[in-house]
């Protein structure tokens, strides 16, 4: 096994570039497990640590660009006012010392349906950006992610990190588990209200083989909130319209069985987190904030 | 590959080191440092807990390359000379170990909070705990032992 340690971004691309086969690393939080286990003997370690260009974020005409190697640690205490979906779900992975080293770009890189940072990329239209030596190409997440553990990342690219709207209203994420920290979700739901555009985003996660959004949900309560005036007026959404819109969620989950959950459970718990999140978030929104 | 960093304020130079081994492995095996317990190999249970340049990780999930140059500090290197560290006192005086075999892990984890956090609420103290198993005590003990710990370095 061979150990790169580039000191720059365009070392790191170039070694990429060189050593196709060779496994990036940033907080190792998936990596390491699969080496101790003797899961994973990769040829080449590409080490992205000692990288500073992937370690900053910056913000640009309303939108944020993250660095791939921005931990869960500084998303929560850097973002949480400007992205706070992205933060809430942060603040659900593992422990302090998964969070401390963990990143959204090592969660973009293993693809897990059950990966908590992507329901809120989803929900807000977020892009990845993938560089090689070439240069830089956008993918919208949605079309990054392909398959569980599948994504479109080429043998010769790296991600850099991703382009995210600031949020322009309330944001929510919850997740199901056994316990408050350190489990992989049951099922989990991202949401995001659009005031501006007159847009609901959702994202349902670990109830299909890649996160997914509620796209009939999103446009039938968009639709509640257009006929009722209640993007101006703030009115309450109807115990009606908050169920039928949990329904339609559950319609669009594809869960499997595992040791985590049944099938079912899942269709029925992302179908309760989807009602609830909504209702929080409508309404802090008519807090007026 | 060679491996230099500084390990408890002592500039440290290993040998011989292969390229997939974990920082667990390079401060036990290694350097003699047997106080950082190999327990999952997972980042499961926080046994393993160490500071990384000053961050709270677990050093079974650190490759041992990437601590190249870097700072560790380890549970070995919180007491001063023969003194322990006032959370190490608080865990033995609150009977906070039983086994022993997570302690490490514990004191390391708690000394992260109370540096950053030195009123911690429960909630906090449970949060900043998350990511440490304990077989034996139950955690009240450890709960126990956080609290005393906090109120005694508030005082001083
Ligand atoms: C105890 C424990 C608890 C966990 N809890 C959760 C949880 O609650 N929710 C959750 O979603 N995940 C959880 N995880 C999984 C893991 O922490 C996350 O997926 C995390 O986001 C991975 O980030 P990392 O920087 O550690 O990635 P790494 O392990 O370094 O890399 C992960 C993958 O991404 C690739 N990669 C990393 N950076 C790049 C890059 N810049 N370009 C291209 N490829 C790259 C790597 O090659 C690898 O395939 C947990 C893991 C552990 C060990
Ligand atoms: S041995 Fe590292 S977390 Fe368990
Ligand atoms: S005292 Fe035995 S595992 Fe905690």
């Amino acid at each position: 096994m061979e150990f790169l340690q580039p000191a720059t971004w365009r070392e790191a691309l170039e070694a990429k570039s060189a050593h196709h086969e060779a496994v990036p690393i940033f907080g190792g939080t998936d990596v390491m497990v699969e080496m101790n286990f003797d899961r994973r003997r990769p040829g080449y370690v590409l080490d992205l640590t000692r990288v500073p260009e992937i370690q900053v974020w910056e913000r640009e005409n309303g939108k944020f660009r993250v660095g791939a190697g921005v931990t869960y640690t500084r998303i929560i205490t850097d973002l949480k006012n400007e992205l706070p979906a992205l933060a809430m779900a942060s603040r659900t992975v593992g422990s302090p010392q998964i969070r401390n080293r963990g990143t959204v770009g090592g969660n973009l890189g293993t693809s897990s349906p059950a990966g908590d940072a992507l329901p809120p990329l989803y929900a807000s239209d977020a892009e990845v950006e993938l560089a090689s030596v070439e240069g830089i190409r956008r993918v919208p997440v949605g079309e990054f992610v392909t398959g569980p553990k599948r994504n479109v990342l080429r043998r010769e690219e790296l991600i850099w990190g991703f382009i995210i709207p600031e949020a322009e209203g309330p944001q929510q994420y919850a997740k199901i588990g056994t316990r408050n920290a350190m489990v992989i979700a049951v099922c989990s739901f991202g949401l995001a209200l659009h005031p501006a555009r007159r847009k609901v985003g959702t994202c349902i996660g670990s109830a299909a083989p890649t996160p997914v959004r509620a796209k009939e949900a999103e446009e039938f309560i968009e639709g509640v909130l257009a006929e009722g005036d209640l993007w101006e007026t703030r009115g309450a959404i109807s115990e009606a319209a908050l169920r039928r819109f949990g329904e339609m969620v559950e319609m669009s989950a594809r869960p499997i069985s595992d040791v985590r959950g049944t099938a079912e459970y899942r269709r029925r718990a992302v179908g309760v987190l989807a009602r609830r999140t909504l209702s929080w978030a409508w309404a802090e929104y008519r807090d007026g904030r | 590959m060679r491996l230099s960093c500084t390990v408890n304020g002592e500039k440290r130079e290993v040998e011989n080191v292969w390229e997939g081994e974990s920082l667990l492995y390079v401060l036990r095996e290694r350097m003699g440092l047997y106080g950082s317990k190999n327990a999952c190999e997972q980042g499961e249970c926080g046994s393993c807990s160490v500071y990384l340049d000053g961050t709270l990780v677990c050093s079974c999930l650190v490759l041992a390359g990437q601590a190249e140059g870097c700072e560790i500090l380890t549970v070995e290197g919180l007491a001063e000379d023969e003194r322990l560290h006032p959370v190490q006192e608080a865990f033995v005086e609150a009977g906070a170990v039983q086994c022993g075999f997570c302690t490490p892990g514990f004191v390391v984890a708690t000394h992260d909070l109370l540096q950053r956090n030195i009123t911690p609420s429960e909630a906090e103290i449970r949060e900043a705990l998350a990511g440490n198993l304990c077989r034996c005590t139950g955690y009240e003990k450890i709960l126990d032992a956080v609290r005393l710990a906090a109120e005694r370095m508030a005082a001083s």
